[in-house]
This record gives C-alpha cells, sequence and structure tokens, in this order.
C-alpha cells in the first residue's frame, strides 16, 4: 500500500523531530551565538525577527539576511544545513503565498507571459515577502540551533514568560518525540495488515479513526510524562546546570543585536 | 516504630472504574517487598500511590508518620526531601527518558532538586560507570535499546540514592544478561537497608528481589506473607492468574497442575 499524504507528513515530522534532537549537538559546539548568555540570544535574535518583520525596503532586509548568514558561519552552524532545514523549505511555502503578486501587482510591465503580465512592483513585492520569511526564520533557526532547548525555556523564564507557559513549552518538547514515535508506529501497524490499495474515502475514514485514537494516546503520553517528570522533582521551574551570568561581553552582544535592529529599522523604513 | 508506609482503606478509580478497593497495608523502612498481581491488578496504581504521583480517593496514605497529600507535595519543605527520599522507575522507560542525551536524563532529577553544581556531576558520573553505561552518555535515549533505555531510567533515579525504590515491573521486556543484571543491583540494595517495593507478575524473580509478598487481585490484598509462604501456595497463585495450569500427559495419562519457574529452582 502506498503511503497516504497524513502518513508521509508523519513520517517527515518524525525525521524532522530527530534532527531537532540532533541540533542539540550544535548548541553545545564553540561559537559566536553560543558564547553568548542565552537570554542574550534571546532577546537579540527576537529583536532582529522584529526588525525584519517592521523593514520595509528589500535592500535592508537583504543586509539582515547577509547578517544572519554571517552568525551561521560563526556560530559553527553550516550554510548546507540551513538550506536544507530553513531555506528551501520557506522557498516552498512562502513561494506559493507570494507568487500571485508577481502578476496580480499593478505597475510597470518587465515582461509578458502570454495574457498575464510580470511587473516590478509585482517582483518587489514577492520577494519581500519572500526574504522576510526566510530572514526571520533563519533568526529563530539560529536561536535553536545554537541554544539547548532546556536553557531556552529558563532564558524566556528570566524574562518573564509564565510559569504554565514554561511547561506547556517543556512539556510539548519532552512527548512531541514519544507522540511522533508512537503515531509512525500506528501507520506502519496498520500497513502491515493492509492489503492492497484502499480506496480514497476508506482512507480517510481510516486516517480519522487513527487521529482519533492518536489524540487519546496523546493525553494519556501525556500525563504520563509529566508524572514521571514531577516523580523526579519536576515543579514547573526548568533547572539547568549553568548558571546564566552576564558578563561585558554579553552585554556588549545585547547591545551591538540592539543597534543592529534599529539601525536596520531606521534604514528599511 | 511507624511503618515507612501506612495506607487505610485506599480506593482509588480511573474514571468510574475501579483501581484500588479499600486497601489497607504497612511498609516498615528497610523492607523488601514485592506486589505480586496480574495485569489491571492495581500494582502500578499502588505504586503512584505510595510515590505521591495519585492521591487516594478514599482512605489515607502516610509516608514516615506524615499524611501523604497534595496539598503537602505542594509545599517544598516536604516534597523536595520527599523526592529525594523517594523514587519510582516507571514501567514504559519511555515516558521516563525525556532528556536530549543519557547524561542530562540523569542530572535531571538532582537539578531539580538544586544540588551543588560539582556534587552533582560527580554524582551523575559515577551512576553512569556504575550502571554500566558510561559509553552512553552523550547519546540520545530515544536511540537506545530497551535495555540500555532501562539501565538509564535506573540510573536516573539511582543518582539520587533514595532510601526507597518503588520499581515498576522492572524486568519486563529485558533480555535474560539484562534482567539478570537488574536483579543482581536490586540484591546489593538488601544490604544497604533500601526498602525496595517491586510491582511485577513475573513470579521467577520475586524470591530475587523481595522477602514479602503483597498479592493484589482487583484492587484488593488477596494475601501477604513471606515470598515461602505465598510461593507455596499454588492455589492462590492459581485464582490470581499468577501461574497457569499446565497439561501434559504421562504415559497417556493426562496431568494438569500449576506451572512455576524460579531462578533458584525449576519445578513443576
Amino acid at each position: 500500500m502506498s503511503r497516504g499524504f497524513l502518513e508521509s507528513t508523519t513520517m517527515a515530522f518524525a525525521r524532522a523531530i530527530t534532527r531537532a534532537m540532533l541540533s542539540e549537538r550544535t548548541a553545545r559546539q564553540r561559537g559566536l551565538l553560543q558564547s553568548l548568555d542565552p537570554r542574550v540570544r534571546v532577546v537579540g535574535l527576537f529583536s532582529l525577527v522584529l526588525a525584519v518583520t517592521l523593514c520595509r525596503r528589500i535592500d535592508a532586509v537583504a543586509g539582515l539576511f547577509a547578517l544572519a548568514v554571517v552568525l551561521a558561519l560563526l556560530s559553527q552552524v553550516g550554510l548546507a544545513i540551513l538550506a536544507k532545514r530553513v531555506w528551501w523549505v520557506v522557498l516552498a511555502f512562502t513561494g506559493i503565498i507570494a507568487l500571485p503578486a508577481i502578476f496580480i501587482t499593478p505597475g510597470d510591465v518587465v515582461t509578458r507571459l502570454g495574457t498575464v503580465f510580470i511587473t516590478a512592483q509585482g517582483l518587489r513585492a514577492a520577494g519581500l515577502l519572500v526574504l522576510r520569511v526566510e530572514t526571520a526564520v533563519t533568526f529563530t533557526a539560529l536561536l535553536v540551533f545554537c541554544t539547548p532547548w532546556s536553557h531556552v525555556l529558563k532564558a524566556l523564564r528570566a524574562l518573564r514568560l509564565p510559569r504554565e507557559a514554561i511547561a506547556m513549552l517543556a512539556m510539548t518538547y519532552r512527548y512531541v518525540f514519544l507522540l511522533v514515535e508512537t503515531a509512525a508506529q500506528m501507520f506502519e501497524s496498520r500497513r502491515s495488515r493492509t492489503v492492497g490499495v484502499l480506496a480514497p474515502a476508506e482512507r480517510r475514514r481510516m486516517a480519522a479513526r487513527t487521529a482519533g485514537v492518536l489524540l487519546s494516546k496523546t493525553i494519556e503520553t501525556s500525563s504520563e510524562v509529566y508524572l514521571a517528570m514531577q516523580s523526579r522533582g519536576f515543579a514547573g521551574d526548568i533547572q539547568v546546570l549553568c548558571d546564566f551570568r552576564m558578563t561585558m561581553w554579553d552585554y556588549a552582544g545585547l547591545l551591538l543585536f540592539l543597534a543592529v535592529g534599529s539601525f536596520a529599522v531606521w534604514a528599511g523604513r | 516504630m511507624p511503618p515507612l508506609f501506612e495506607l487505610r482503606d485506599v480506593c482509588f478509580d480511573y474514571e468510574g472504574i475501579a483501581a484500588l478497593r479499600g486497601l489497607s497495608v504497612g511498609i516498615a523502612q528497610g523492607e523488601r517487598v514485592a506486589l505480586l498481581g496480574a495485569n489491571g491488578s492495581g500494582k502500578s496504581t499502588l505504586l503512584r500511590i505510595l510515590d505521591g504521583l495519585y492521591p487516594a480517593a478514599q482512605g489515607s496514605v502516610r509516608f514516615d508518620g506524615l499524611p501523604l497529600t497534595p496539598e503537602r507535595l505542594q509545599n517544598d519543605d516536604f516534597a523536595l526531601p520527599f523526592r529525594r527520599r523517594v523514587a519510582l522507575v516507571f514501567q514504559n522507560p519511555d515516558v521516563q527518558l525525556f532528556n536530549p542525551t543519557v547524561w542530562d536524563e540523569v542530572a535531571f532529577a538532582p537539578l531539580q532538586l538544586g544540588w551543588p553544581k560539582e556534587k552533582l556531576i560527580a554524582k551523575v558520573n559515577e551512576t553512569l560507570e556504575l550502571m554500566g553505561i558510561g559509553q552512553l552518555r552523550d547519546r540520545p535515549p530515544y536511540r537506545l535499546s530497551g535495555g540500555e533505555k532501562k539501565r538509564v531510567a535506573l540510573a536516573s533515579v539511582i543518582v539520587l540514592d533514595p532510601e526507597v525504590l518503588l520499581l515498576d515491573e522492572p524486568t519486563a521486556t529485558l533480555d535474560p544478561r539484562s534482567q539478570s543484571q537488574v536483579i543482581d543491583l536490586i540484591q546489593e540494595w538488601k544490604g544497604l537497608s533500601k526498602t525496595v517495593i517491586t510491582a511485577t507478575h513475573q513470579l521467577e524473580i520475586v524470591e530475587d528481589v523481595a522477602d514479602r509478598i503483597i498479592v493484589l487481585e482487583e484492587g484488593r490484598i488477596a494475601a501477604d506473607g513471606t515470598t515461602a509462604e505465598i510461593l507455596g501456595n499454588h492455589e492462590l497463585l492459581l485464582r490470581a492468574n499468577l501461574v497457569h495450569a499446565h497439561r501434559h500427559s504421562h504415559a497417556g495419562v493426562v496431568h494438569s497442575h500449576p506451572h512455576v519457574h524460579s531462578h533458584a529452582k525449576h519445578e513443576h
């Protein structure tokens, strides 16, 4: 039996989750971002994401994208990894959304494809949208690649994110792997007991039933994982081995992030 | 001297389905107890109640003379020493292993309990070596074999050097060598005066891990006695679905009797 959309998506998600786990290794390497206090990384990179969304000029966004590339290189994050996990994926999704803008935005005609026109303004609008998303997601990905998840959570807590929100994020990360594995096993089990090709309607019904069972298992698993965390002393606050301590280097880094972000917003207004 | 755990008329249900029905029992410090019962007899539920994870719907649970209640467990002055003293190893290691690496996993509980950094690092490294999993320290737990996961799960609580170990089916799904390693470990604790409460339905390990057996049947205590007393009562074991009637024939004559395996002896 061939794999359906839902099954392929689940398997792809499982692979993505596995890669996310491996990104913890990158987070523990030595590099520019890794040398900064996690709180500086969180605030600094999110301020750059904010700057990207506020920039209206494509050259300013391109400048921020170049900065993201430089930060990646100085933080031992390979460009091939970024291209594979971030840039191509974003291009595929955002490209579909941005594509119509090339044809429907009125303005100076650059070229003509049959009965439709491509305008310079349309190209600029589509380019700006794609580049903005690419840049924002690259900054966010850099935070994830360069910071162990437990440090991200502790940094968010230090930045006064409510304890309940942190607990939810911690739980999500901890049991998402189990959930994906369970889903993959359910699909494999179903495939092993299915002969021939199912009709699309039957396949949809089966997918709906599987989703229902998966939801029940999700709830059960999440409470099991939470009990296991509680049993070992988890009381809502994330504890990590290293104590966060701001040095001059961290303050300098934070100022630089904020200065670059502010400059980009001013230049791209 | 009061028992370490004292349960009186404890009831618990899962959305109306009774798991424990009026259970009363005391467990003294340093005892090695096996909770023996078929699937669904209430063993895991009882362990969770002893670990303070589930509150009793009715009845009372006391630990070291104090009531074990959700309110008390929300108080750090009680909860931190309790979590330090009592540790539960879950039946399914997958729910217990949720950190990025084996090292982080073993360090999780000491971190939550606020151990000093130097003590924590030394103890985690020592525990990894003790459990023979030092070579796995940087591996993600979800990629380990079943036996390795179980050992990491054990290491993740042993690191605290708890006084009370609650083990939920510690040898289920393990290969013979891993089973033997876990049993050796439990036997080592005997000399350290630890209280070890093992939930299992595997009769073949009971003699090795316990001196007292509590047989559970549909959420009630069906029997409570020494290992020799309980294992010698084949009728009880048969009724509690812990052995099965074994039918075979000798020279054309059909026999039917309980089938028991033991590490110490293999008897029919």
